[in-house]
């Protein structure tokens, strides 16, 4: 028995005014930055004014959006097209920030995009909660020049954080979020909790502790614990690496307040019934799966799913051929001898057929869990997509 | 010991990188089986923490621990290790320092999590530490305890960082005790007796990650190992034909009458329509096929040695890890 799933409407969720995010997550390589950038350009074309940010877009992507430099900067998109279908004019891409009233009625829509700087967005935020020497502080540590960096987690932290600040800025009627290429689809729910955990941690406050007691000398006031961490610390690493990850500390504490905040913050906005979440999945196990813990968390987490993409479905122009007579035709072909062509066809459209078949499964297994998540299938294309016309047509497909 | 060939004779340790998803893992665990084939011994590393060696050889999670996980072909062993950060520190502080109890203090403190979290390097030196112990260490008789050890790695985007073990700890320590273990590390990371090796697929973005990881290690003076083309499809079609097929000169007629022939088609209207459905199929084919070509032809401008591992058409379970293997062999990347 075959299940259906309900459809995903796409067109409708980028024409209901009050879609106002749309997060792409998924698992890595499914598709998430493709689509994100191809429902940004349909929503445009559709009349709204829209931000996509994307986190990691292929060169060639990047390049078709404008997106030559790491910047932080919303770009302009050049090649939109107005729903009359005429291209907007616009020249140059420069950076714009000022407001747009951009609307679902008929009106020239915008579409803006930008790469997530992670480290920039960092800074950014101890600069704008740190008096400056504080900040120089910080942002010169070595500790923080790692967590800023390298930490796992600090990415989809930093996503989160901008989509905050593209929301609070007011000047989008639609932002659309790519997440970060993280394995798994659940790092992207995860990673800003792990990392206030760990900011918030126990040993932080031991470490902080005596600066909280007035800044007087670190070492008088120290409690137990910080006796022994400071003691094994300062053989194993040495005195100055101490130094740097008090002064760290501390100095974190400054801004610390604002971090949990935001957080906070972004998470409600997530909540929020103007937020839409679109999964992407390959129709392969890995990725079904994914989507499907995905599905789960998201209901736990009270956050509103829009529905499934499967992105890069094998499907066949002559369906109804079935892979068991196609190979038996070809087996008949090649016994005789004749219509080597045929022959040779015929065994690729098995392969197909039976691609299309284990595609179906994986799907048919996702339905059964999740029979009223709305899914939507955009089939593998014969290249990358590259360039507008690419997004435009995968935009067509995701609304077909 | 065998006397094959192999392009890699030498190397001790394989560090196996690629993009995310591309099968490093997997690439990893066949190299581990294709090395040791013959009698020899071999570790599998893997560093974290997603568990991928146990999924993937259908064992329950690995502990921190070096145990014997397959045997390979024509025997020989596989032993994998799970390493976790915070138990190669604790090892480190007891194994440098005497520290074992204060190890455990440290621990329960958040400490250890907050160092190996964030303090610059100090994870990858720990990760990289021990796998090189691994590599040197001898036994009572002096013979190294494994002919080789294989590193599933982080992904391209970060494994110059992770072998850059010197330059990663330098902010955290010019001198002392972890500079000296960066040090150690850093003879065995860049020495001939290691080759990063990288998996790749015939895509676009995978293959372009490649280029610029290889580019990378040349820059920080690391070695650099072949490349492992993973997922390759069958080419199940005639060169000419593919060739007509991208021009759109296929030979609908002659595809109808086979149909025909084959007595797939009722009428020749049935013939023609569907003759003209799989021509379709053989044009996106073709198509495909001329980009994969393209991708080869990049993949070659990096210079070094490649492989091409199939995509295996029931995922990779452990039958197809030990085809993987023997197509390794085959071509002498072990
Ligand atoms: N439907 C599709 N058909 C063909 N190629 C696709 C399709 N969707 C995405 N791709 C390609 O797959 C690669 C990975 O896509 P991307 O959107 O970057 O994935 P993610 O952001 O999930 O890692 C890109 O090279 C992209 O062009
Ligand atoms: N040659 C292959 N043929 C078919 N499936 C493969 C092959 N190599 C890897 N896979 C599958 O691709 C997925 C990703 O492989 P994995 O080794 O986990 O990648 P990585 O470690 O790079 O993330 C897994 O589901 C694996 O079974
Ligand atoms: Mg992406
Ligand atoms: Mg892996």
């Amino acid at each position: 028995m075959t299940k259906t799933a309900p459809a995903l409407d796409i067109d409708a969720i980028l024409d209901d005014e009050n879609t106002r995010i749309i997060v792409c997550c998924g698992s890595g390589g499914v598709g998430k930055t493709t689509t994100a950038a191809a429902l940004g350009l349909r929503a445009a074309e559709r009349g709204r004014s829209v931000v996509v940010l994307t986190v990691d877009p292929a060169k060639r992507l990047a390049q078709a959006m404008g997106l030559t430099e790491l910047d932080n900067i919303p770009r302009l998109v050049k090649g939109v097209r107005s729903p009359d279908g005429a291209k907007s004019g616009h020249d140059g891409s420069q950076a714009s920030t000022g407001s747009r009233g951009g609307s679902p009625d008929g009106s020239r829509g915008e579409l803006h995009a930008m790469m997530l700087d992670m480290k920039r967005t960092f800074d950014e935020i101890i600069e704008a909660h740190a008096d400056p020497e504080r900040a120089r502080q910080i942002l010169t540590n070595p500790f923080y020049q790692s967590l800023s960096s390298s930490f796992s987690g600090t990415q989809e932290y930093m996503a989160m954080e901008k989509l905050g600040q593209l929301r609070r800025s007011g000047d989008w009627d639609l932002i659309i979020v790519d997440t970060p290429p993280s394995r798994s689809a659940l790092d992207f729910l995860d990673a800003p909790e792990r990392l206030g955990r760990f900011l918030d941690g126990r040993l932080i406050r031991i470490l902080m502790a005596p600066a909280k007691a007035g800044g007087r000398s670190a070492f008088k006031l120290l409690n137990a614990g910080f006796g022994i961490v400071a003691g094994a610390l300062t053989k194993v690493l040495g005195a100055q690496v101490l130094k740097d990850l008090q002064m760290f500390v501390s100095a974190l504490d400054a801004v610390f307040g604002g971090f949990r905040q935001r957080a906070e913050q972004t998470y409600k906005l997530l909540q929020a019934p103007g937020t839409a979440f679109v999964i992407v999945a390959t129709p392969e196990r890995d990725a079904i799966r994914e989507a499907s813990y995905f599905v789960e968390r998201l209901a736990e987490e009270r956050m509103p799913l829009a529905g499934l993409v499967i992105n890069r479905m094998h499907r066949s122009p002559a369906a109804a051929l079935s892979a068991a007579r196609s190979t038996a035709a070809a087996e008949d072909l090649e016994s005789r001898g004749e219509h080597d062509l045929a022959a040779a066809v015929l065994r690729l459209h098995a392969g197909r057929m039976q691609l299309a078949a284990r595609e179906q499964r994986e799907q048919e297994h996702f339905t059964s869990a999740h029979p009223t998540v709305p899914i939507a299938h955009v089939p593998a294309m014969a290249e990358d997509v590259h360039d507008l016309d690419g997004l435009r047509e995968i935009g067509e497909l995701l609304a077909s | 010991m065998s006397s094959r060939d192999t392009d890699w004779d030498g190397v001790r340790l394989h560090v196996v990188t690629g993009k995310g998803g591309t099968g490093k893992t997997t690439v990893a665990a066949a190299l581990a089986l294709a090395l040791a084939a013959g009698g020899r011994k071999v570790l599998l590393v893997e560093i974290e923490g997603r568990q991928g060696i146990a999924q993937i050889f259908d064992l329950p999670p690995l502990p921190y621990e070096e145990r014997k996980i397959a045997v390979a072909p024509g025997g020989g062993d596989v032993y994998a290790l799970a390493i976790d950060p915070e138990a190669a520190m604790l090892d480190y502080l007891e194994m440098f320092y005497g520290l074992k109890r204060m190890g455990k203090a440290l621990t329960r403190m958040g400490v250890v999590d907050f160092a190996t979290t964030i303090a610059p390097g100090l994870r990858d030196v720990l990760v990289t530490g021990k796998t090189s112990e691994a590599v040197r260490r001898r036994d009572g008789s002096g013979r190294r305890v494994y002919d080789a050890v294989v590193m599933d790695a982080p992904p391209t985007g970060r494994i110059t960082r992770f072998l850059n073990v010197t330059q990663e700890v330098a902010g955290l320590a010019r001198v002392g005790p972890v500079k000296n273990h960066a040090d150690l590390v850093r003879g065995v990371v860049a020495s001939p007796e290691t080759a990063v090796h990288f998996v790749s697929l015939l895509e676009e973005m995978p293959v372009q990650e490649t280029l610029d990881g290889i580019a990378e290690l040349h820059e920080a003076g690391l070695p650099v190992g072949g490349i492992f083309i993973n997922m390759v499809r069958p080419v199940d079609l005639p060169k000419d034909v593919l060739d007509a097929a991208v021009k759109n000169r296929l030979d609908h007629a002659e595809l109808a009458l086979g149909l025909k022939a084959a007595g797939l088609a009722g009428g020749s209207d049935d013939a023609t329509a569907i003759a003209q459905a799989l021509a379709q199929e053989v044009v996106d084919h073709a198509h495909r096929t001329r980009l994969e070509k393209r991708e080869r032809a990049t993949l070659a401008k990096a210079g070094t040695p490649r492989y091409e591992l199939p995509l295996l058409a029931d995922g990779a379970d452990l039958a197809g890890l030990y085809e993987l293997a023997e197509a390794i062999r085959a071509q002498g990347a072990a």
